[in-house]
């Protein structure tokens, strides 16, 4: 059954895409079936899920390459595939509102749709291929999704550095998974990590899977993705770059980190990589003055938060994991769609900029931030508290180490109560938090010019407020699934979230916490500037950015030295390259000379070679091109001619075959080149030339006495004789072997046939085009 | 390019011949010299020859369809044909056998194969066709000067 739910979002997705023109928003509608069919089914599936009988399914898929389709809703997979799932029914509703009246409408629904399914997919997969392709999936789609229609280059960029980023982090992972399911003897995710593989291996293979996590939860030094990302519609921030995607490295340390806590390296760089995300995250979401970027940044700071907690590994940290999850889940989802509230009807949601907002409507909408942004900063009593408070236990009690990772959390904390203060009372009076732009209320957006949201826009953030108070205020009922998710990462993690746990040391710092942020927030200009000062140095550490700047300079540097435009020089270069490297090999190995072969077989053999050898001669001297392309074609007929000595008959004829086409385009060629050979400039210097030359001559040589000398073994050629007739009902060995006994070959090489016909097409088309300015064209190209 | 009243009268002559060559070198291929590479290249040749002779309209109106569709067919052939028997539960690329007496021609065996050379010459001729269509002396006649 979960199995047609995923399905059904391809098709709906599939639906909703073709007919995007036509549907526009009723795209949200359409595809929000999916899933909503997916969180009907989980609700009616979560009390047996809860009682801790996971739902399995396996499907066979390639069952040959240890490819099966499996499934398995846990008590942690419901947890993550109800987030997905709501939320997703969530955003589908303010879709519908948000992009009323788009263009874009119904593309951003069907691949929204699409996304549901993957990020499901990877959740509830038990395959740790499945997982991996709805990894990739997500990538892909966030990729169409942030790009847009392409049409600007800021979307173009970003879209371009979150799909490099995550792919390539992506890959690197494929290859860990790889080696630890090898070295586990199973693919399936629950067999593995009921029972770890240990090992030298093992270990290189984690840290490969903690690349992916790193690049796609945008963990440093691979965070700057996600802030570019922003570009994309709020709907898809609030979705993919909040609460679902981001999450997909999450999920990962959350299943990875309990089972494999024994590995020491792989711990403790989770932790600190986490930990210095929290930081840098939190730190830089003082600065910006766009709503959307503070949230970017705190997304990142808060995701390091849910690494640091998964990835400590000891199981009260992994049930406060489970508990900030949840509540990260409510609370950041509700600002993405404040902010595009605000955006929507002001036209803009810089702080700088932000008119006044008044009326019921737009009181109400900064109530919802407000309650979001209290519940991250941890006031009670608020779901997110409650998680902190659970937090804040399992370091406190922990060892001396733990205590350590506490004081950095601490920090990290503060540091959220500061930016989650700059949105709430930046909602409420911009000019606390931003420097006004004195011009900003004569222009469009004036006070007044705004249009506060309906109460259906507004609904989404309501429910997820709802939630956000509802889990605070009743953590027992929280408890009863937050719990069995936690015990499915790790059996002896069983969740504490209370909403007074009696006074005490968690209490006390959740307090401080409070306090310390309050104080940052009152110096925000020192610190703003301070941020500004240290942006440079730590926010700006940008390896993909580099790696993506860096690697078509490069290309296009090696494309300008060795296509400069000459034939002559290409081909040399190619030819004296293969050679020499083939023929260091040959003669390394010894293998070119194998003795006693005989290097004449029959007399006949020796005019035919004197024809070659005059007609090869003579091409080299002759100043004629169609003279040179003549001698070329008796050097292939007398090619044929030994074939046909050796008794090779099919050969020979398609060597005749070649060699007339051969000719016949040379008679279409030549007539754009000039009619004599010359020596000007772009054919290089002779002597190279002769070098060029020579060294392809010997290495032809070498390779022929050679393959001469291989040893044949008969019983080869006897079993495709043998095989020949009865199997693949033909006299003819040689074509035999062609369509059917390597048939599989043949059907490659006429594929790479077709692909080269129609680039050859395309080519000749585009200077066709572009012959006029073509001298233009390709001196651009090559730079 | 100066036209050769002798070149294209033995281009005219040749293509015939030079094509039903070629498709009986495809058809004889299985068990003598030949198949659908040969057969292909011949046929290319040929035609190759009456794109230099006859130029663009003529060989336009020789050949029915545009090269790239030979293209297309020859891949789907291929393609289908190594498909085709694992929906019979057989190894991709097993080949049949069919053989059948007809009045006149007396036993002819149609090997699984045949399908599978014929895309292949397919592929070859339209591979072919479809360079001499893109850099062939048609593209620019305007500009075509004395070499």
């Amino acid at each position: 059954m979960p199995l047609m739910l995923l399905l059904l979002h391809a098709v709906l997705g599939g639906a909703v895409l073709a007919a995007s023109g036509r549907l526009r928003r009723w795209g949200f509608l359409v595809g929000g079936i999916a899933p909503a069919a997916l969180l009907v089914w989980l609700l009616a599936n979560a009390s047996g899920i809860i009682d801790g009988t996971p739902v399995v399914e396996d499907r066979a898929w390639a069952s040959t390459l240890g490819l099966s389709l499996d499934l398995r809703v846990d008590g942690f997979g419901l947890v993550m595939g109800g987030i997905v799932s709501g939320i997703g029914v969530l955003i589908f509703a303010y879709g519908w509102y948000y992009l009323a009246d788009s263009e874009a409408a119904g593309r951003i629904a069907g691949l929204l749709t699409f996304f549901a399914g993957a990020m499901a997919t990877l959740v509830l997969a038990d395959n740790v291929f499945l997982l991996f392709v709805g990894w990739e999936l997500t990538s892909i789609i966030s990729y169409l999704l942030v790009g847009g229609d392409g049409r600007t280059a800021e979307a173009r960029d970003a879209a371009r550095r979150a799909l490099l980023t995550t792919g390539a982090g992506g890959l690197a992972m494929l290859g860990g998974l790889v080696i630890i399911g090898h070295e586990a003897g199973t693919y399936r995710l629950s067999a593995i990590l009921e029972d770890v593989p240990q090992g030298t291996a093992v270990t290189v293979a984690l840290f490969l899977v903690l690349l992916g996590v790193a690049t796609k939860s945008a963990q440093f030094p691979f965070h700057r993705w996600l802030p570019g990302a922003m570009v994309a519609p709020t709907p898809v921030s609030a979705y993919l770059h909040s609460a679902t995607m981001v999450k997909a490295g999450v999920y990962l340390v959350a299943r990875f980190g309990p089972a494999f806590a024994s590995v020491d390296s792989f711990r403790w760089t989770i932790v600190v990589m986490g930990l210095v995300t929290m930081l840098l995250g939190g730190w830089s979401a003082m600065e910006p003055t766009d709503l959307k970027q503070i949230l970017a940044f705190g997304t990142i700071s808060q995701l390091g938060f849910l690494v640091v907690l998964f990835g400590a590994g000891f199981p009260a940290a992994t049930a406060a994991g489970v508990g900030v999850l949840c509540a990260h889940a409510l609370f950041k989802a509700t600002l993405f769609l404040v902010a595009g509230i605000v955006d929507h009807g002001c036209g803009t949601r810089d702080l700088r900029y932000l008119p006044p907002l008044e009326g019921t409507a737009w009181r109400a909408t900064k109530i919802v931030a407000a309650i979001a942004a209290a519940s991250m900063a941890a006031v009670p009593p608020l779901a997110g508290f409650v998680a902190k408070e659970a937090a804040y236990a399992a370091f406190l009690h922990g060892s001396t180490s733990d205590r350590v990772v506490f004081a950095g959390l601490f920090v990290g904390s503060v540091l959220t109560v500061a930016y989650s203060l700059r949105i709430a009372v930046g909602l409420f009076r911009p000019d606390l938090v931003a420097d006004r732009d004195p011009d900003a209320t004569l222009g469009d957006h004036a006070a007044g010019h705004d249009h506060p949201p309906s109460f259906g826009f507004l609904l989404p953030s309501l429910v997820l407020t709802v939630g956000t108070v509802g889990l605070g205020l009743f953590p027992h009922a929280w408890a009863e699934f937050a719990g069995p998710a936690a015990e499915a990462l790790d059996h002896a993690a069983h969740i504490h979230l209370e909403l007074w746990a009696g006074l005490g040391a968690p209490l006390l710092f959740s307090m401080l916490t409070l306090l310390s942020g309050v104080g940052v927030f009152a110096l925000r200009r020192p610190v703003r500037r301070l941020v500004e000062a240290t942006t440079p140095v730590a926010g700006r550490v940008d390896v993909f950015g580099a790696w993506v700047r860096g690697l078509p300079s490069f290309g296009s540097r090696v494309a300008g030295t060795v296509q400069r435009g000459s034939l002559a020089f290409a081909a040399g270069l190619a030819m004296s390259f293969v050679s020499v490297v083939a023929a260091v090999v040959l003669v390394t190995n010894g293998t070119w000379w194998s003795g006693g072969t005989d290097v004449i077989d029959a007399i006949v053999e020796l005019p035919i070679a004197a024809v070659l050898v005059i007609a090869g001669t003579a091409c080299t001297m002759v100043t004629r091109r169609y003279t040179a392309a003549i001698l070329l074609g008796v050097v292939g007929y007398g090619m044929a001619l030994f074939f046909v000595v050796n008794g090779a008959p099919d050969l020979a004829l398609t060597q005749v075959a070649v060699e007339t086409l051969s000719v016949v385009v040379f008679l279409v060629v030549l007539r754009y080149l000039p009619q004599r050979f010359d020596d000007r400039p772009p054919m290089g210097p002779k002597a190279a030339r002769i070098v060029a030359s020579v060294l392809s001559a010997g290495f032809v040589l070498l390779f022929t006495l050679a393959t001469a000398g291989i040893d044949q073994d008969p019983t080869v050629a006897k079993g495709l004789l043998a095989e020949a007739l009865p199997e693949g009902h033909g006299h003819n060995v040689v074509n035999v072997i062609l369509v059917d006994i390597r048939g599989i070959d043949t059907v490659g090489e006429v594929t790479v046939l077709v692909g080269a016909a129609l680039g050859i097409a395309a080519l000749a088309r585009a200077v066709r085009k572009g012959r006029t300015s073509a001298a233009s064209t390709n001196v651009e190209a090559s730079r | 390019m100066r036209r050769s009243i002798i070149f294209d009268v033995t281009v005219r002559g040749v293509l015939d011949a030079a094509l039903v060559a070629s498709v009986f070198l495809l058809f004889a291929g299985h068990n003598r010299p030949g198949g659908g590479f040969v057969g292909g290249l011949v046929a290319g040749s040929a035609l190759g020859l009456a794109f230099v002779s006859i130029g663009p309209g003529g060989v336009d109106d020789l050949l029915p369809v545009r090269p790239r569709l030979l293209l297309s067919i020859g891949l789907v052939l291929v393609t289908a044909t190594v498909i085709a028997p694992m929906f019979g539960g057989n190894a991709p690329l097993d080949h049949g056998l069919w053989s059948t007496d007809l009045p006149f021609f007396g036993t002819v065996k149609i090997v699984g194969a045949l399908p599978f050379d014929t895309g292949v010459y397919l592929i070859v001729v339209g591979m072919v066709t479809t360079v001499f269509e893109a850099i062939g002396p048609d593209v620019d006649r305007d500009e075509v000067q004395e070499p």
